[in-house]
This record gives C-alpha cells, structure tokens and sequence, in this order.
C-alpha cells in the first residue's frame, strides 16, 4: 500500500527540480517555459493523489481546467518567443532589456 | 513490497530521472524529448490514482499537441546553444541551494502524521472514471467549462494575430468584401454609339 505523502513528495520533488531549472538556465526562455510547464505538472499531481484518497472528484476536475490554461499559457508564450526572435533575433533573456524594468 | 509499490517506485524514479536530465541537458531538443519522457511517466502514475481519463488527456494534449509546439519553435529558432549556456555554472550553487531548501521543506511538511489517510477501496471494474468527470463537468462545472473554452479561443486567436505576418503587397489575393458589394455597373460598361458600316457599298 502506497501512502498519501509518498505521491505528495514525488509532486514536492518536481518542484523543487523544475525551481532549480529556472535558476540554471534563465538564459534560454525556452528552458524557462518548460520548465513552468513541469512545475504545472508536479501541482496536478498532488491535486490528484489527494482526490483519490479523499474520493473527492473536485480535484480532477480542476486538473482539467489547470491543463486548459497551461495549454493556452504555452501556445501564447511560444507565440510570444517567436516574435520576440523575428524582432531581436535572440532569446537570451539577458538581452532583452528594453523595458529597463 | 507489491507489485504496485514496485511499479510506483519505478515510475517515479524516471519521472525524477527524466526531470533533472531535462534541466540539465545541453540541447533543447533533448531537453523537450525528456519532458516528453516524465509526462508519460506522470500519466502512468495518474492511471495508478484512478484518474484514467486525465491520464489519456495528459498524453493527447501535453505529448500530441503542446510538446510537437515546443518541438517546432525550437527547431524554427536558429539558438547558439554555448552563449546560452553561459552562467550555468555560476548560478549552480544557488540554484541547487534552493532547490534542496525547497525540497527539504516540503518533505517535512508533506511526512506529517495528519497527511497519513488510508488508501481508499479500490473502485469496481465497472466503475468509468470518464462519467463520472464528465458528469461533474456538466454539470456543477458547467459554466467553469464555458470559460475554459472561451479561455482557449482567445488563446489561439491571440497566437494567431502575434505570429501572423503581413504579405508583401506584390502578391494577388481576394477582398471578400469588395466581392459582395460590387455591383453590375461596375463591371459592365454600355457604350452607346452609331452603327457602322463595314465599307463597301
């Protein structure tokens, strides 16, 4: 029988990588977004192991919504990227300094 | 230890596996095939959680549709990889820093006593988890589900209008509304003049 906090951790620990993701390649913007989009997968994890051990459907309903809105958030970021390229030619985040935020 | 322990410790051992070589590799397509690679693996975990039908979904949307994307962008970028991989070494303490107080934190937080809940009866094998999420989702969700749509439909016109280019003004297209409101005597021109003769007579 496999606990609760063993599923939980498993959610806890992709976290934690995909936190260490962003700090070792916050050059490359592409890195960076996959990098958001296992965060968003180590947050549906939990939302599922606690609706089956709570027998509560509500989680895997809101996983569902979370997948909806990962998936436009990807589909916009990469639009975004690509522009980004056509105009500076570049995706190094350390070049893109025109804000001057 | 079951079968079932085997297969989840298994399963997570390559999900883990797959996410510390994807924020590690060099080449972003790598990077892309590995995430790949744990999004199956989380998918299995979640038919191990009876969550069959999000399991299915994980690999048709995140594998079938949104990884392809990735996989598109960036081979279409033309990226120098080295100048990309500047400071990666430099910001390694840091960042291994962090994630260990993270992950510290949460195995701590998450090893409570009250996270103990017994695992429930498994359902009967009869039981279709796809109803009953779409019973939910059509019901006490519906509106929520609404939104989602409407969520998605932004998302695809505004990736659209971003990436959309002009065409250069040489090229010969059709003007729908030029079209319709054209009317006959623009296109027809009466010319009213004396009836010549051909010569001769």
């Amino acid at each position: 029988m496999i606990p609760l906090s063993h599923f939980l951790i498993v959610g806890g620990l992709l976290f934690a990588i995909s936190i260490a993701g962003i700090f070792l390649n916050r050059k490359n913007v592409l890195i960076i977004l996959m990098c958001i989009e296992l965060m968003l997968l180590a947050v549906n994890i939990n939302f599922i192991s606690f609706s089956h051990y709570l027998q509560d459907m509500a989680g895997q309903v809101f996983v569902f919504f979370i997948l909806t809105v990962a998936a436009a958030e990807a589909a916009i970021g990469l639009a975004i990227l690509v522009v980004l390229f056509r105009n500076r030619g570049t995706i190094n985040v350390e070049e893109l300094d025109e804000m001057k935020g | 230890m079951g079968f079932e322990q085997i297969i989840f410790y298994l399963l997570s051992a390559v999900l883990l596996a797959s996410a510390v070589s994807m924020v590690t590799v060099r080449n972003p397509v790598y990077a892309a095939l590995f995430l790949i690679l744990a999004f199956f693996n989380s998918a299995a975990l979640w038919v191990m959680l009876e969550a069959e039908f999000l399991g299915v979904v994980l690999i048709l949307v995140y594998v079938g549709a949104v990884m392809v994307l990735f996989l598109f962008v960036i081979m279409m970028l033309d990226i120098n990889i080295d100048v990309m991989r500047e400071g990666f070494i430099k910001y390694l303490p840091v960042g291994l820093l962090v994630a260990v107080v993270v992950a510290a934190e949460m195995v701590m937080v998450l090893t409570n006593k009250s996270l103990h809940i017994p695992k429930p009866t498994p359902q009967p094998a009869d039981y279709n988890n796809t109803e009953v999420l779409g019973e939910q989702l059509y019901t006490y969700y519906v509106y929520p589900f609404e939104i989602a749509a409407v969520i998605l439909l932004v998302a695809i016109i505004a990736a659209i209008t971003l990436t959309h280019r002009k065409r250069p003004p040489s090229t010969k297209s059709q003007n729908p509304s030029d079209q319709v409101k054209v009317k006959s005597t623009d296109r027809v021109r009466i010319v009213k003049m004396k009836s010549e003769s051909t010569g001769g007579d």
